[in-house]
C-alpha cells in the first residue's frame, strides 16, 4: 500500500514538474481564460434589457452572471484540454506501446497526470479566480450557501473532474479504431458547449425541446460538467432532487469508467492484433 | 525448456492499399482494398540463457516484428512463444518486470525533463528497492559516462547521449532478457563503438540474454556469437557469423601482383575483374574453381605475390538478402484481399 502510494506520488510529482517546464505559456493561457467574463456581463445585461423582464425561467441577470462564474469553476475541474487528442496521437505514433511493455496501468497514469495538471492550474488560477469572485461578489445575491450545499457542490466538482476525465479518455480511445478523432472531438465539443450548460443555464432550454428530449436532457451526462455544480451552488437544485442529481452523476462516472476500461482492453487487443 | 522458445510463429497484417489521386480517395471511402503482409512466416527458434543473438536482415524482413511479438506489444496470427516460461502477449506484470525493450527510433524518456526524473519513475513502476536503484544507476552512469548529463532535459541531449539514457532506463530493473531494436541507428562511429563496448561488457558481467537487431555488421561482429539471418519473415541461417561466409559466399577474392608494369589482357576467362591497377589485379573467382585458376595463372604468368580471401561479410550478407528476396518473390507471398471500409 505504501509502495503504491509512493509510486503515485512520484508520477504526480513528475507530471507537475513537466507542466512547469513551459510556465510562461501556461500562465498566459490560464489568465486569458478570464477575459470572456467581461463580455458575458455586457451580453447578459443587454439580453435582460431587451427582454424587458426581471427574470428568465427563474434566473435574474445577476443569477446568470453568477451562474456563468460558477460554470467557470466547474469547467476548471471537468475540462480536459488535449486529453482525447493526446491519447489518439499516442496511439497513432506508437508511444502507447510503453503501456504494453511496462507494468503500468494507462488509465491510472492518465488520472494522476490530470490531477497534476489540475493542481498546477489551480495554483496559477487561484489568484485570478479569487479576484474575479471578489469583484463580482455583488452578483451573488443570496450570499454564501449553507455548509451542506457547499459540501454537495464540492462533491459534484470532484465527480465533474472524474466524469470529464473518463469521458474524454473514452473518446481518445476511439483512436484505437479510427486513428484520427479530431472531427469526432469537434462534434463532442459542440454538444458539450450546449448541454453542459456552459453557454446558459439548462433551464433556458425548457419549452424549446420536445418532451422526450427534455427527459434525455434531464439525465444526460454533460450537464454534470458545468451546469449541475453551478445550479447546486445557486440553490436551484435542492433536497431530494439534489441527492438524485449526485447519484446520477456518480452513476455516469462509473459508466464512463467502465467504458474506458473496456475500450482500453479491446483497444490494446486490437492494437496488438493489427500492428503496433 | 529453452529460455526463449519460439514455435511456428507467424504474424500477418492487413494493410490498406490506396491508389494515387482524388478519385481513388473518394472510392476508398466506400470500398477498400487490403493487402495481407506476412511479416513473420513461421519462425522456430530456441535461445539459451545468457546468449547474445543478432537478428540480421534487410528492412521489412520481420526482425522488429519478431521482437515486438516477444515483448508482447503484438500478438501472433499463429504459433507460440515462451520467454522464461511466460507467453509474452499475455502481458502479465510478472513478465513485464523481467524484460526490457529498447527501440533505437523510439523515445521512452520524458522529453522535457532530465533523464534522472524518468529513472525515478522507472524505479517506482518496476518497484526497484532504493539501494538497488542507487547502485545500478551509479554503475550504469559510470560505465556510460553520463553522470554529468543526468540533470539536463532529455531534449537537450545529443542522439548518442539520449541512447545511453534509454539504455540506462531499460536496464535499471535488471531485466533478465533484453530486446534491442537497432540500438545504434543514426549514431556516429564513436557513439556506436561506445554503445557496443558497453553492451559487450554488460552482457559478460550480468549474463543477460540479449536479442539484437541491427543493420550494422560491426555491431554484430563485435557482440554476437550467434547470428540469425531473417529474410521475408523466415529464418535463412542460424549459426556463427563466420559460418555465414562459409555457407553463403560462392566466391573468393583473388589478389595478384604481376612482375613488371603490365597486366595480362586475358584475365576475364578466370573470373570477374573487380579492380585492375597495374601491376595489381583483383579477381572474383568461383570457390570451386580456385585451385584450377591459380594453377593456370601461375603456369602462364610471372606472379610476384598472391592472396586468396573471403569476400567482405557485408557483401555476403547483401547477396544473401538479394537471393532470398528473389526466391520469396517467386513464391508470390502476397495475397490480395478485398474488403469494405473500416480497418
Amino acid at each position: 500500500m505504501y509502495a503504491r502510494a509512493q509510486t503515485w506520488w512520484t508520477i504526480l510529482r513528475i507530471c507537475i514538474e513537466e507542466r512547469l517546464v513551459y510556465r510562461g505559456d501556461f500562465a498566459l493561457g490560464t489568465l486569458m481564460r478570464f477575459l470572456p467574463i467581461i463580455t458575458q456581463i455586457f451580453l447578459w445585461t443587454s439580453v435582460y434589457a431587451a427582454a424587458g423582464q426581471g427574470d428568465i425561467r427563474g434566473y435574474t441577470r445577476d443569477d446568470v452572471i453568477a451562474y456563468y462564474l460558477l460554470t467557470m469553476v466547474g469547467r476548471a475541474f471537468s475540462s480536459m484540454p488535449g486529453l482525447a487528442s493526446g491519447i489518439a496521437r499516442q496511439i497513432r505514433d506508437g508511444e502507447i506501446k510503453k503501456f504494453l511493455i511496462q507494468p503500468i496501468d494507462l488509465l491510472g497514469f492518465l488520472l494522476l497526470a490530470r490531477i497534476a495538471h489540475k493542481l498546477v492550474y489551480y495554483g496559477v488560477a487561484i489568484g485570478p479566480f479569487a479576484l474575479v469572485f471578489f469583484l463580482c461578489g455583488n452578483y451573488f445575491t443570496n450570499g454564501w450557501p449553507e455548509a451542506s450545499v457547499l459540501a454537495a457542490f464540492v462533491a459534484s466538482l470532484v465527480m465533474a473532474f472524474l466524469l470529464g476525465l473518463f469521458l474524454e479518455a473514452a473518446i481518445g480511445m476511439i483512436g484505437f479504431w479510427f486513428l484520427e478523432v479530431s472531427s469526432l472531438l469537434f462534434v463532442y465539443m459542440l454538444f458539450n458547449f450546449f448541454f453542459s450548460g456552459h453557454m446558459f443555464p439548462l433551464e433556458f432550454l425548457t419549452g424549446y425541446l420536445p418532451d422526450w428530449l427534455q427527459t434525455v436532457a434531464h439525465y444526460q451526462p454533460l450537464q454534470f460538467l458545468a451546469y449541475f455544480p453551478a445550479a447546486v451552488f445557486l440553490g436551484k437544485i435542492e433536497g431530494p432532487e439534489l441527492v438524485e442529481g449526485l447519484c446520477v452523476q456518480a452513476a455516469w462516472v462509473m459508466v464512463f469508467f467502465v467504458v474506458c476500461r473496456v475500450a482500453m482492453r479491446r483497444g490494446f487487443q486490437r492494437y496488438s492484433g493489427y500492428g503496433g | 525448456m529453452a529460455f526463449i522458445e519460439i514455435r511456428g510463429l507467424q504474424k500477418s497484417y492487413r494493410v490498406y492499399q490506396k491508389q494515387e489521386g482524388l478519385l481513388a480517395s473518394l472510392t476508398g471511402l466506400f470500398h477498400r482494398e487490403y493487402r495481407n503482409v506476412h511479416a513473420v512466416q513461421g519462425i522456430d527458434l530456441e535461445v539459451e540463457k545468457g546468449e547474445f543473438v543478432a537478428f540480421l536482415g534487410p528492412n521489412g524482413a520481420g526482425k522488429t516484428t519478431t521482437l515486438k511479438l516477444l515483448s508482447g506489444v503484438i500478438s501472433p496470427s499463429a504459433g507460440e512463444a515462451r520467454v522464461m516460461g511466460f507467453v509474452p502477449w499475455e502481458r502479465t506484470n510478472e513478465y513485464r518486470r523481467r524484460f526490457a525493450l529498447v527501440m533505437g527510433q523510439k523515445n521512452q524518456l520524458w522529453w522535457d525533463l532530465p533523464a534522472a526524473e524518468s529513472f525515478r519513475l522507472h524505479q517506482q513502476i518496476y518497484a526497484i528497492a532504493p539501494t538497488d536503484f542507487d547502485r545500478t544507476l551509479g554503475e550504469l552512469t559510470d560505465l556510460l559516462d553520463v553522470g554529468k548529463l543526468l540533470n539536463q532535459p532529455v531534449r537537450e541531449l545529443s542522439l548518442g547521449e539520449r541512447m545511453k539514457m534509454e539504455l540506462i532506463a531499460a536496464l535499471l530493473h535488471s531485466p533478465e532478457v533484453l530486446f534491442l531494436d537497432e540500438p545504434t541507428i543514426g549514431l556516429d562511429v564513436i557513439a556506436q563503438h561506445n554503445i557496443q563496448k558497453f553492451l559487450k561488457h554488460y552482457q559478460e558481467v550480468r549474463r543477460v540474454t540479449i536479442l539484437l537487431t541491427s543493420h550494422y555488421m560491426k555491431d554484430v561482429a563485435a557482440l554476437c556469437q550467434r547470428v540469425v539471418v531473417i529474410a521475408e519473415g523466415q529464418i535463412m541461417y542460424d549459426g556463427s557469423l563466420a559460418g555465414v561466409v562459409d555457407r553463403f559466399s560462392t566466391h573468393k577474392v583473388l589478389t595478384l601482383q604481376f612482375a613488371g608494369d603490365q597486366i595480362p589482357s586475358d584475365l576475364d576467362q578466370y573470373g570477374e575483374l573487380i579492380e585492375a591497377v597495374a601491376p595489381k589485379v583483383k579477381l572474383r573467382v568461383d570457390r570451386t574453381e580456385i585451385p584450377k585458376v591459380l594453377a593456370a595463372l601461375l603456369a602462364g604468368h610471372t606472379i610476384e605475390d598472391v592472396s586468396v580471401e573471403d569476400p567482405p561479410l557485408e557483401e555476403v550478407i547483401a547477396d544473401l538478402f538479394v537471393q532470398s528476396s528473389e526466391q520469396a518473390g517467386k513464391k508470390s507471398k502476397e495475397v490480395l484481399a478485398v474488403g469494405h471500409s473500416g480497418r
